[in-house]
């Protein structure tokens, strides 16, 4: 199956991914050998059959209700260098973003334009 | 005597409670290792020696006790996949060159607890996606056995630092082979463990019903001691059933006499080369000598493995890289594409065009292609049904045997840059690894011989999931 270029920028729109001109050449062309190959699935006679979308057979699962210590419990690890925090703080989390923080929300541009 | 970075973790954890040696010195010695070799194979992308020397100092002072993890103390490496709290986690991507986690994953915890010295962090294919370590934004690992080869990928930088007794251990994860291709490419154990066995809570998700968390060690002794320690239920990962964790050291000794080895014909056919086939094949032979009952059997859908694998992977993929926007955690717009963003939807073509490698991007539009409107049922579901048959395929062979053996790669390691511009050539490199993860079944690589052009050559044992007791048992034989 051939994947023009008009498919890479549609794809590529919907992946919310810049490319360059050059990018959509060189992709288009590399795409289209990947599900050439891919159509070797049509041999497979999949008429019945189940899909799996995962293989161990867990279904519902849920965690257990009990009062959790949101603290590093010190006896587990010890002493010394190894005993850190094991939960993220809110400072630690904000701190990890590149861009301005601001009453602890992250400043980005605006999703909607100005009337 | 060898040298103290070329023990195994029982031989450094017997000498640690013997006091031959201290963790201190087995950290000097391969970090020392790591400066004499790293220039040149370049597997770890991170050291800071100064924290390991200091961590070991602190585990040394504590002393060792019997109750004490047998990790304690002995140096790791760490795939850079695996978010370690203060030390840079990148994923070898551009997007998150200078990213720290505030948090440790699961994994991580469990070996802090333990007394964990690390060495540092490994080098990988960005994001997981590759079978060569050449995808990564701090350059390529090379094979410590042969510098013009690759050493095999993702988990690249663990299987070569292992090899070349830059550490003792290390973690990696195998989503399609890509801890069992590198070890066997670089002539070391990795074990790609049962789907669920170790959880993934902290590892950046790469495909989440294929991906699994494994180590590499220079015996199989050393992977049952590593594995007792890593797996298990965690609260954080829904995918980890609380199914006990064995000591797997009990498994060995206990030989192969009697056990039914399937070698599936399809692993040894057309692509596989002559030389790789004899030398599995004569591992094989000794495995039969010792007792062990060998038998021919099918798994027809083998070769629809990768095409399925490139089209479930990406799909998966591409969704979970779908939180790379650059807002809450790693690179922001750089300077000179910033003026031309006018809003929040431009920020994010901005960001991730710049964020992300080539094989990146390749793998979010395959993935999204599959996934969109039209394309769904045609690819992604067809390729959800054909893992159905795979699985049917693994079943119906473990009714007759007990565990499977094939080569894991059918080639040993090729040339840096021989398939890098290839894409189908290194996708079907992985043929004879995906299958186990398709099914989830743990698969233990391990070395068995050496071409004639002095390149290591693994094989792979498969077993039916939680059997990984299974595969240690028979490896230790090989």
């Amino acid at each position: 199956m051939k994947i023009s270029k008009e498919t890479v920028r549609h794809v590529a729109n919907l992946a919310r991914l810049g490319l360059t001109d050059k990018e959509v050449g060189k992709f288009s062309g590399q795409l289209s050998a990947v599900f050439e190959y891919m159509e070797i699935l049509e041999e497979v006679d999949t008429s019945n059959v189940a899909e799996t979308s995962q293989v161990t057979g867990l279904e519902n699962v849920k965690e257990k209700d009990e009062v959790l210590s949101w603290t590093f419990d010190g006896s587990v690890a010890g002493a010394g260098v190894r005993c850190r925090p094991a939960v993220a703080l809110r400072e630690d989390l904000l701190g990890a973003s590149e861009l301005p923080v601001e009453s602890n929300q992250i400043l980005v541009k605006a999703a909607i334009k100005k009337q | 005597m060898a040298s103290l970075n070329e023990l195994t973790v029982r031989k450094v954890a017997d000498g640690l409670r013997a006091k031959k040696f201290s963790s201190e010195e087995v950290t000097k010695a391969c970090l020392e290792r790591v400066e004499a070799r790293n220039k040149d194979v370049n597997a770890f992308v991170l050291v800071d020696s100064k924290e390991a020397l200091a961590c070991a100092r602190g585990i040394d002072k504590e002393g060792f006790a019997k109750s004490d993890s047998v990790l304690k103390g002995v140096p790791v490496g760490l795939k850079d996949i695996f978010n370690t709290k203060g030390v840079r986690t990148t994923c070898c991507s551009p997007g998150l060159r200078d990213y720290v986690p505030p948090y440790d994953a699961t994994v991580v915890e469990r070996l802090r607890a333990s007394g964990m010295v690390m060495v540092g962090k490994t080098n990988m294919d960005e994001f997981a996606c590759g079978a060569s370590t050449e995808h990564s934004c701090f350059g390529v690992t090379k094979n410590p056995r042969n510098l013009s080869k690759v050493a095999g990928g993702s988990s690249g930088g663990s299987a070569a630092a292992v090899a070349d007794n830059m550490c003792i251990y290390a973690l990696g994860t195998d989503t399609g082979g890509s801890i069992r291709q590198p070890a066997s490419f670089c002539g070391t154990y990795g074990l790609k463990v049962t789907y669920g066995r170790v959880s993934r809570s902290g590892v950046t998700a790469m495909a989440s019903s294929w991906d699994t968390i494994g180590p590499f060690a220079r015996s199989v002794e050393d992977i049952a001691l590593i594995l007792r320690e890593i797996a298990g239920h965690d609260r954080r990962d829904m995918t980890t059933p609380d199914v006990e964790v064995p000591d797997y050291t009990k498994v060995l000794g206990k030989g192969v006499k009697g056990l039914k080895i399937g070698l599936p014909k399809e692993y040894f056919g057309e692509g596989v080369e002559k030389e790789t086939r004899e030398i599995v094949m004569a591992a094989v032979g000794r495995l039969e000598r010792e007792g062990a009952k060998v038998v021919e059997v099918s798994l027809p859908m083998t070769k629809y493995a990768v095409a399925v694998y490139y089209i479930s992977m990406p799909a998966e993929l591409s969704a979970n890289l779908e939180r790379y926007d650059g807002i809450r955690f790693g690179k922001k717009a750089s300077k000179e594409a910033s003026g031309k963003i006018k809003d929040l939807v431009d920020q994010y073509f901005v960001v991730r065009g710049e964020a992300f490698g080539d094989e990146i991007k390749r793998r979010i539009m395959i993935g999204t292609y599959v996934l969109s409107a039209g394309y769904i049922d045609a690819y992604y579901k067809k390729a959800m049904k054909v893992r159905t048959k795979i699985i049917e395929d693994f079943a119906r062979a473990f009714k007759k045997v007990d565990v499977l053996i094939g080569p894991v790669s059918p080639f040993p390691a090729f040339g840096v840059g021989e398939k890098v511009n290839d894409l189908l050539a290194m996708y079907t490199a992985d043929a004879l690894t995906i299958p186990a993860n398709a099914a989830g079944l743990p698969s233990l690589a391990c070395p068995c011989g050496v071409s004639t052009g002095g390149l290591p050559i693994g094989l792979q044992i498969i077993a039916p999931q939680f059997k990984e007791g299974l595969c240690l048992q028979v490896g230790e034989r090989v």
